[in-house]
């Protein structure tokens, strides 16, 4: 049994035209394995970030559920950290203040002064000494999502959940946040769930990236194995024979194919097996070079 | 002379030119143009004497009599100013059981006000709240908050009086009413508003219901519960004056009146400016405490 399992989950939520149902996703099964860090990469809309929330406890499922270490997600928990895309800090509360919350709530028997060093210590590994008396307005979009980071990382979650973690970030900094994020994951191992849309954020920092087509309906067509081996830098990764196949895989995928996959499935009945599997080690795999010819 | 300085002091010498221009206007509004005999008989003048609306001077001319003057037309910013400088001498003084000096009106009026402003915010805060937290709650309340918020609180007093029975509660009763509605209405929306993430955040953290009322709700709404408390005081200043003059409650609203009654109209003025100095320096200390607990996304 996987460590944390998606299994047969469907989302359905009411049509805005008022009677009926949408369906947002149909049957994902998923399978994260203790210490894996898996991506779910798909257009906006695609029902990605429902799916997090669910494994977060902060939705319900209408089919299927998430398991998580043998036990069915109910509600939220400690166990299941969520960084927001916006952040998502209270800004009435100082940096601190922010983390400590959080620290105080996961070791409620902590003494003030343990509860101190922990949020300092987390404080120091986002790089914000200096700024723990600040508020959030005072800070720009990549520190807060520093804290965001330290916050989650500092109750010590079974699973970290990224939620478009850099979206809001402009892209010079988003590139040092994501390889502060690699290291903090090198020190900590935890599993990771990532939603996004940023290709080279995925393939940066995933074990495996799972490829989601376009809502409504939306499914788990492919999942790619990230055969760059680790430790991962931006400057290293793009020298790695696989790179720019795992790239091109996933940019073909999300231009030509996403929407595809939905325009089978009204096609014809034929009842899918699971997800394909793409390992660019392994050279059987079929890739999609013949189409691009087309 | 530095621009900053420059800035900063012009509105403060505009704001006196202003003053000085509004009291020498009232001022000239105001004067009496000195008595003049002329045209009139020695039995019409023998009359006024008698009257007491002239006196004779030493030289044998006639003036108007100081002591009515002060009850002929408006008085002017000297016979006001006049008027402030006893009253506030004897601000400490009680006279009777209806003639206490003007600090005393001013705490009975200040306390009438912040007792039922306070007990207002408190219940309309919690009430809020809870509609708040609960859209269905709060749909199938608000029709009733609607009707209720624009009844003036004036309407409430005689009902409150025949209930109560007592002036006093009443008038606090009625700054109650006043203040209660606006508070009520925003809290309800301002905690609804609140950003999801923030109660998602509380929900993943496992907060208890207390922790995650004052950790997050409040603080979170506080803004816009700043903002209704802000209307609350507002009409709850508007009320405490006329349910004083109705209820015959001793206050600054009640100095308006028992000097209508006396008529002495300075005493009116002066008590005007009363209730204006009162009401800046109320809404000067809540904005003080609502800075507090304001912040910016």
């Amino acid at each position: 049994m996987a460590f944390l399992a998606i299994d047969h989950m469907s989302k359905y939520f009411p049509s805005h035209s008022g009677n009926g149902t949408v369906c947002i996703f149909n049957n994902v099964t998923v399978n994260v394995d203790k210490g894996e860090f898996v991506t779910v990469i798909g257009h906006s809309g695609c029902g990605k970030s429902t799916l997090l929330n669910i494994i977060a406890g902060l939705e319900t499922p209408t089919e299927g559920g998430a398991i998580l270490n043998g036990q069915e997600v109910t509600g939220p928990g400690l166990d299941r950290m969520v960084v927001f895309q916006n952040f998502a800090l209270m800004p009435w509360m100082t940096v601190f203040e922010n983390i400590a919350l959080a620290v105080r709530s996961a070791y409620p028997a902590w003494s003030s002064e343990e509860i101190k060093a922990h949020v300092q210590k987390y404080i120091t590994l986002v790089g914000l000494q200096g700024a723990e008396t600040k508020k959030p307005t005072a800070l720009s979009g990549g520190m807060k999502q520093r804290v965001g980071l330290a916050r989650a990382f500092s109750i010590e979650p079974k699973v970290l959940l990224l939620d478009e973690p850099f979206a809001q970030i402009d892209a010079l900094t988003r590139g040092v946040i994501q390889e502060e994020l690699v290291q903090m994951w090198n020190a900590t191992r935890n599993t990771v769930f990532m939603v996004t849309h940023d290709v080279d954020e995925a393939i940066l920092l995933s074990d495996r990236i799972m490829l989601m087509t376009n809502g409504p309906s939306a499914r788990i067509a492919e999942i790619v194995d990230v055969t760059i081996p680790r430790p991962r830098s931006r400057e290293t990764i793009i020298e790695d024979e696989h790179y720019y196949k795992i790239r091109n895989h996933i940019i073909h995928f999300l231009v030509r194919h996403a929407s595809h996959g939905q325009a089978d499935e009204g096609g014809d009945h034929v009842e899918r097996s699971g997800p394909v599997e793409i390992n660019f080690r392994d050279q059987a795999t079929t890739t999609y070079e013949p189409a691009v010819t087309h | 002379m530095t621009m900053g300085s420059k800035s900063t002091q012009h509105p403060f010498f505009i704001s006196v030119f202003f003053l000085g221009l509004f009291l020498f206007a009232w001022h000239i509004a105001t004067i009496n143009p000195p008595f003049d005999p002329t045209g009139k008989t020695d039995e019409e003048l023998l009359v006024m004497e008698f009257n007491g609306d002239i006196m004779q001077t030493d030289d044998g001319g006639y003036t108007w009599n100081p002591e009515k003057e002060k009850l002929k037309g408006v008085p002017g910013p000297l016979t006001v100013a006049e008027k402030a400088w006893v009253e506030l001498n004897e601000a400490f003084v009680i006279k009777g059981t209806n003639d206490h000096g003007i600090a005393f009106l001013v705490g009975y009026t200040v306390s009438r006000f912040s007792v039922g402003f306070l007990t207002a915010s408190v219940v309309a805060i919690l009430v809020g709240i809870i509609l708040g937290l609960n859209q269905m709650l709060f749909r199938a309340v608000n029709p009733f908050i609607q009707i209720l918020k624009p009844i003036s609180p004036l309407a409430w007093m005689p009902l409150l009086l025949y209930t109560v029975k007592d002036p006093k509660w009443t008038a606090i009763l009625v700054v109650f009413m006043a203040a209660i509605w606006p508070t009520l209405a925003t809290t309800a929306f301002g905690v609804n508003s609140l950003r999801k993430e923030y109660l998602q955040v509380a929900a993943i953290l496992q907060l208890s219901w207390f922790k995650r009322l004052y950790k997050v709700i409040l603080p979170g709404a506080a803004p816009t519960i700043v903002n209704g408390l802000r209307i609350s005081f507002g009409s709850a200043l508007v009320a405490v004056v006329p349910a004083e003059m109705l209820l015959g409650e001793l206050g600054v609203g009640y100095l308006s009146w028992i000097e209508w009654n006396n008529l002495d109209i300075a005493g009116v003025l002066f008590a005007i400016l009363v209730v204006g100095t009162v009401g800046v320096i109320l809404d000067s200390g809540f904005n003080k405490l609502a800075g507090l607990v304001t912040y910016r996304e």
